[in-house]
């Protein structure tokens, strides 16, 4: 199936982006044939909204789960719309995700897992 | 000078004194006879009413539109969904979902449905309230907590306003949404500041901002004496009437911090005030 992992470069050696609505890139990488693609995020930039372009595009290009670090409430709730299964905290490099997806080793969750707006704050 | 009926106090950094000048002006116009208006349109915060301690008489509350779909009648075309800008409305696959909160009320859904499956529902945000003290009229907006749409309140406090009072618009910090709402369209901006790096460094973004308003406006350097000379030299190259200088005054710090108006607990602050009555007001 073909899921979706937000990334900071576009290619499968990059680490996981911990956002998803500001991810810089998404790589939608078929989970059994391991045929992979990247997209640009076009909602980095927005006031608002991102999330829910952000969910727009990859329901768009057809993916059936989300792995990234952070996903808000407003996300989450258009992914779910979507059919989308969402799992977060998800660290490390793509490639040894999608193994690790492939593996079973994750568990989707049931709801966001951050406030809106939380990647465009600092810490502390 | 021509006479100023609508006077909005604001200011770059928060925290400078806006409501200090703002209540104390009005008070001291009210008790020169002169009919006054103080409108607090801080929605976000009101704090003026802890000073002035009027009697509210009139409280309205204030809704926004928002969009309500009728599923029955979606044909999921999408066309919506493509038109808002602030991702209110959403379709995906057989839903149409909507984010009230990025909603602007533009109506344009409502319009653009071909099957007219939208109509507007009103969302709360707040409530005006009216009122009065012994010698002046009180308006306020209180936001809705967790309301984002302090600009649509101010705009419905400031519908209220009594025009034929001189007003006293007590606006909040900064420079941005609100701050726009609660200014423009007044005769006169009193841009008050402190004498610190931060308060002139932010001066300088409100002073951008009301000349970009086109609004005649001047400053007054509140705890003068607190921080160097650099605000004076400041409105000086810009050529900024300094409207008056309050001296930084730990007396006064003490009655704004037990509510009290600096009029009552500090009576020698009162000819700064005719001052700044006579070049605003005239």
């Amino acid at each position: 199936m073909k899921i979706a992992i937000t990334a900071r470069q576009p290619d499968l050696n990059s680490e996981v982006d911990p956002r998803f609505g500001r991810a810089a890139f998404f790589l939608l990488v078929d989970s059994e044939s391991l045929q992979w693609q990247a997209i640009n995020n076009d909602a980095t930039n927005v006031s608002g909204g991102a999330g829910i372009a952000a969910a727009q595009a990859v329901i768009e290009a057809g993916a059936r789960a989300v792995l990234t670090g952070n996903c808000g409430p407003n996300a989450f709730r258009t992914l779910q719309a979507g059919g989308v299964q969402v799992y977060t905290g998800i660290t490390g490099m793509a490639e040894k995700v999608v193994k690790d997806f492939n593996a079973g080793l994750f568990e989707p969750v049931r709801e966001a897992n951050v406030d809106s707006h939380s990647s465009t704050r600092t810490q502390g | 000078m021509i006479n100023p009926r609508t006077i909005a106090v604001a200011s770059g950094k928060g925290g400078t004194g806006k409501t200090t000048v703002a209540t104390n002006l009005a008070l001291h116009l009210a008790q020169s006879h002169k009919a006054v208006q103080y409108v607090d349109c801080d929605v976000e915060e009101p704090n003026g009413h802890i000073f002035l301690q009027p009697t509210i008489s009139t409280s309205i509350p204030v809704t926004v539109s928002v969009p309500e779909v009728d599923l029955a009648k979606c044909t999921g075309c999408g066309k919506c969904s493509k038109l808002c800008q602030y991702k209110a409305i959403v379709t995906i696959k057989d839903n149409v979902l909507t984010f009230e909160q990025l909603c602007h009320s533009c109506g344009g859904c409502t319009k653009i449905c071909p099957v007219g499956a939208i109509r507007e529902k009103p969302l709360p945000i707040g409530q005006i309230e009216s009122g009065s003290t012994d010698s002046l009229e009180f308006l306020h907006g209180r936001l809705e907590i967790g309301s984002v749409r302090s600009p649509s309140l101010i705009h419905a406090v400031r519908q209220q306003v009594n025009k034929s009072s001189v007003v006293i618009i007590d606006a909040p910090p900064g420079t941005s949404c609100p701050v726009i709402a609660s200014v423009q369209d007044a005769d006169y901006v009193l841009l008050v500041t402190e004498p610190t790096p931060f308060g002139l460094h932010d001066l300088t973004l409100a002073v951008g901002m009301v000349r970009q308003l086109a609004i005649p406006f001047g400053v007054l350097i509140n705890r003068s004496g607190l921080g160097d000379d650099r605000t004076q030299v400041y409105c000086r190259q810009e050529q900024i009437d300094i409207i008056a200088e309050i001296p930084d005054d730990r007396r006064i710090a003490q009655a704004y911090s037990t509510g009290r108006m600096i009029l009552d607990a500090v009576p020698e602050v009162e000819p700064l005030f005719a001052a700044v009555a006579e070049r605003i007001v005239s």
